[in-house]
């Protein structure tokens, strides 16, 4: 594999021309690593000038322009309360323009919990900046000291007389400013915001609700064709022969191939599928054997690269202090991301440039820059739109769409949309990876933790780090071998990725701890903590779910789990029901305690509460890829179990801690982590079942209930 | 083999020359241009293709075109009037009931033809009605209660 990077050099693009006039306020990006979670396929230079992203109208429009994308989770809503605040102007004033490589400033992309946390920080810099440059011109037109002067919705006027005033929108009036101040402003103090920090609803909500809203898919384009993609069997097997002599037959219908991609064309997309059945295609046969039965065997004697971190006194000392020494090993399958929406992309060329519409949660980055690299084109050549997604959980982040309808569209010499189907969908994704965990620890008769050896085999690291007090450790990572795949299929990042899994690992161990000593497992926990904010979080977690103490299994099927993720931190309760006849799992109640530093739209991150314990509720009960070799058995929502409406609790209560004076932290995915480990911890309240494996199944279940009463 | 299909489309009577076995969901999007209508499964599985024939919330993408000869259909585009939304619409955005909204059209052609069917359904027959929409985003909760507020709202209006 190459890995060569590719250097571009971004002309500094005239936005005047692109935008109209106004005010255009630039935005540094700064080095994409940084904002990055994930390694780089390739890395642009530090852009030389900087992007803009903010224009100002003449009649106080105010455009923002960000290379940030909407999947549902609410930067629409969200960053426009940061602008104006920022810039002192009405929230109404305000329109997003999202996702656009020509017209917006350059973000690698919509991840990580990223949005708030890290682009926000620019982006209100940016606006306190064009602020005071706006400032900076009414003094000048006002013939008043700045320091005199106050905004307020967008109008500049004289603190001593407020008779005297200018507005933005004059202030802009067909001038081209380019200034910056030499001493930065400083953003605003909490205290100062009149939006943020207020719940709003979703500014997309009224076009969402009336079928206006355009998802990739619904982008109207004459003389539009769509493309079929013929598929092999398994990712582990090489075409041999293909025959589509028949299928140039058809009426209507095009063949176009390059290399081994084959696509067939029509206008109706019926028609097109119906060609592609006739295609007759042989390929090389799939050798690995390892299906989703054997996997965890398979992981556990698979080539790995060793990591050994959070090494803290020693491991046999802190065995040596202990009264039990206590032994698990989790499991946890394949995960697909499964958005409604399938990964949509369609092309259109002109001459050398292409156009393209796609579900991508990079539009930038890993849509742009990779389709320039694979193609060989210039960067400016390449126009990325991603219009609204209909969600992405990390499953948008690569691509493949793109490349594939570009090719087809240069071939096809017309627009071409390439939608994938849903059996598509399950086979192109990059799955959560498998894994195992094994976890050793020691703990005294009076319930202090004295060691911790935890193994985390082919999960990321996030959230392997042991958030307790406890002196001797060791964690220990086993991972793939650069240059020799152990999946028979990609995976990749999914919402809060490795956290999950190994949140449900050490979570259901604190738990057998916990049982061990004969203590409650939320006073287990507090005993165990010395870190202020998650005993704050699991505090006020208590108080509002109304928890006493009582040590499991107690019959009451609560149960708990806690951890961080994307600087949050966060505590999950949940109520369940257990069917000991079926095994069946029903989740009653949940309550969500955070500390997300400050919170810019407490109803938005209650929202993202409220679908991370739901979403969540999938991986940990009914979700799990079918697999024989690279053969995804799992083909479509009738064998993948999404959360259905019987099964998601009748309340979700979120408790966000008052942090607003400190530093804002992620909020699209940390509730999500808990939900394995809370689940688990919930049945073995019920009815004393340990379950090891997720998905938690009805026969999962009902083994582990068998195991607990003989 | 084309075929002429009339059928009401969104209180229009219309009519369209097709093959008369394309998908009713394709030929929605594709020759009306009424994309509110999405594919999500396309085996009926998901319910963001959900239409309502003869007031019935359907899956589209399991219907052939030629179903709808001398029907009804409404697709989310037709369930405003006037550009006033119809009170499930309302009761979404009110509850902020959704995410990425590409479930959203279905879900709420779905919640439209139960409340047709049983303007005051109790909780329990709420989410009987609405167990195979799926919803990746997870707004279950609240599209369950902005069904029961649309329910509400709908009862008052057809009072006198």
């Amino acid at each position: 594999m190459k890995t060569q990077r590719s250097r571009f050099d971004l002309k500094r693009r005239d936005f005047f021309t692109l935008l109209g006039g106004g005010i255009v306020v630039y935005l540094s990006s700064g080095n994409p690593s940084e904002l990055l979670a994930l390694p780089l396929i390739q890395e642009r230079d530090i852009p030389k000038d900087y992007n803009a992203f903010l224009t100002i109208y003449e009649d106080g429009t105010v455009i923002c322009h960000v290379g940030k994308i909407e999947m549902g989770q609410g930067p629409i809503t969200s960053l426009p309360q940061q602008v104006a605040d920022e810039l002192d102007v009405s929230i109404e004033s305000i329109k997003m323009v999202m996702g656009d490589t020509e017209t917006c400033s350059y973000d690698p992309g919509t991840w990580g919990s990223m949005t708030t946390r890290s682009y926000s920080n620019f982006l209100r810099a940016a606006c306190a900046e064009a602020r005071a440059v706006l400032i900076q011109l009414a003094g000048e037109h006002l013939k008043i000291s700045p320091e005199n002067l106050k905004v307020k919705n967008g109008m500049v006027f004289d603190a001593s007389n407020p008779e005297k005033k200018v507005d933005y929108g004059w202030l802009t009036k067909g001038q081209r400013i380019e200034r910056s101040m030499d001493e930065k402003p400083e953003v605003k103090d909490h205290t100062q915001f009149k939006y943020v920090g207020q719940s709003r609803l979703h500014a997309d909500a009224r076009i969402k609700v009336s079928g206006e809203a355009q998802y990739t898919a619904d982008i109207p384009m004459p003389g539009r064709v769509y493309a079929k993609i013929l598929r092999p069997p398994s990712h582990q097997v090489e075409l041999l022969s293909v025959d589509y002599s028949e299928t140039e037959k058809m009426e209507g219908v095009e063949v176009v191939r390059d290399g081994d991609l084959i696509a067939v064309l029509h206008e109706l997309p019926d028609v097109a599928e119906r060609a592609l059945s006739t295609i007759k295609a042989e390929y090389t046969s799939d050798e690995k054997e390892v299906d989703d039965k054997t996997i965890f065997d398979y992981l556990l004697n698979a080539p790995a690269e060793t990591e050994e971190r959070e090494k803290a006194g020693d491991l046999g000392e802190g065995e040596e202090q202990a009264d039990f020494i206590i032994e698990s090993e989790f499991y946890d399958g394949y995960k697909a991301h499964a958005p409604i929406e399938p990964h949509t992309a369609m092309a259109k060329w002109e001459g050398e440039k292409v156009t393209i519409w796609a579900s991508v949660q990079s539009p930038f980055l890993m849509a742009q820059d990779a389709l320039a690299r694979e193609l060989g084109l210039e960067l400016e050549n390449v126009r990325v739109i991603a219009p609204f997604l209909g969600g992405g959980f990390g499953g948008k982040i690569y691509n493949p769409q793109v490349p594939e309808v570009a090719k087809i569209a240069r071939l096809a010499k017309k627009p071409v949309l390439l939608a994938y189907t849903r059996e598509e969908e399950f086979f192109m994704d990059y799955f959560r990876t498998a894994a195992v965990i094994q976890i050793r620890s020691g703990i005294t008769k009076k319930g202090m933790i004295t060691m911790w050896d935890y193994q985390h085999y082919f999960v990321e690291s996030r959230g392997s780090d042991t958030i307790y007090n406890v002196p001797n450790k060791l964690t220990t990572g086993y991972s793939e071998k650069r240059g020799s795949p152990i999946h028979p299929f990609s995976t990749g990042a999914w919402r809060a990725p490795g956290n999950n899994t190994n949140t449900f690992a050490r979570e259901s161990h604190i738990d057998m701890m916990a049982a061990k000593v004969g203590v409650d497992p939320v006073e287990f926990r507090l005993r165990n903590l010395t870190d202020e904010k998650m005993i704050a979080v699991i505090e006020a977690l208590k108080e509002k779910f109304g928890y006493s103490y009582m040590k499991g299994p107690s019959g009451r099927g609560i149960g708990i789990a806690c951890g961080t993720d994307a600087g949050t931190w966060v505590a999950v309760m949940i109520e369940v029901k257990v069917d000991t006849e079926t095994g069946e799992v029903q989740p009653i109640r949940a309550v969500v305690s955070q500390d997300m530093g400050m919170c810019v739209n407490p109803q938005g991150a209650t929202l993202q509460v409220e679908g991370c314990v739901t979403m969540g509720m999938g991986y940990a009960l009914s979700e799990d890829v079918e697999f024989k070799g690279g053969d995804v058995l799992t083909s479509n929502f009738d064998t993948y179990q999404l959360p259905l409406f019987s099964q998601v609790p009748e309340v979700i209560d979120t408790v966000i801690l008052d942090r607003q004076d400190q530093p804002p932290q992620g909020g699209g995915e940390p509730a999500i982590i808990c939900m394995g480990g809370a689940i688990a911890n919930a049945i073995y309240d019920a009815c004393g079942a340990r379950v090891y494996q997720m998905p938690m199944t009805p026969e999962r279940v009902l083994a582990g209930i068998k195991k607990a009463s003989g | 083999m084309e075929k002429l299909i009339r059928f009401t489309l969104n209180g229009k009577k219309t009519e369209i020359s097709v093959d008369p076995s394309l998908t009713l969901m394709w030929v929605l999007r594709d020759q009306f241009g009424l994309t509110g209508t999405k594919y999500g499964c396309g085996i009926g599985v998901c319910g963001a293709c959900t239409i309502l024939l003869d007031n019935d919330a359907v899956r589209s993408c399991t219907y052939r075109v030629d179903d709808v000869m001398d029907r009804n259909v409404v697709t989310i585009e037709g369930l405003s009037s006037n550009g006033e939304l119809h009170p499930v619409q309302k009761a979404f955005m009110e509850k902020d009931a959704l995410q990425c909204g590409y479930c959203t059209p279905g879900m709420i052609m779905n919640a439209a033809g139960l409340l047709i069917a049983n303007p005051e359904p109790t909780r329990q027959q709420i989410i009987h009605a609405m167990e195979d929409n799926l919803c990746r985003c997870g707004a279950h909760i609240r599209i369950i209660e902005a069904i029961q507020q649309a329910g509400k709202e709908m009862k008052k209006m057809s009072q006198p």
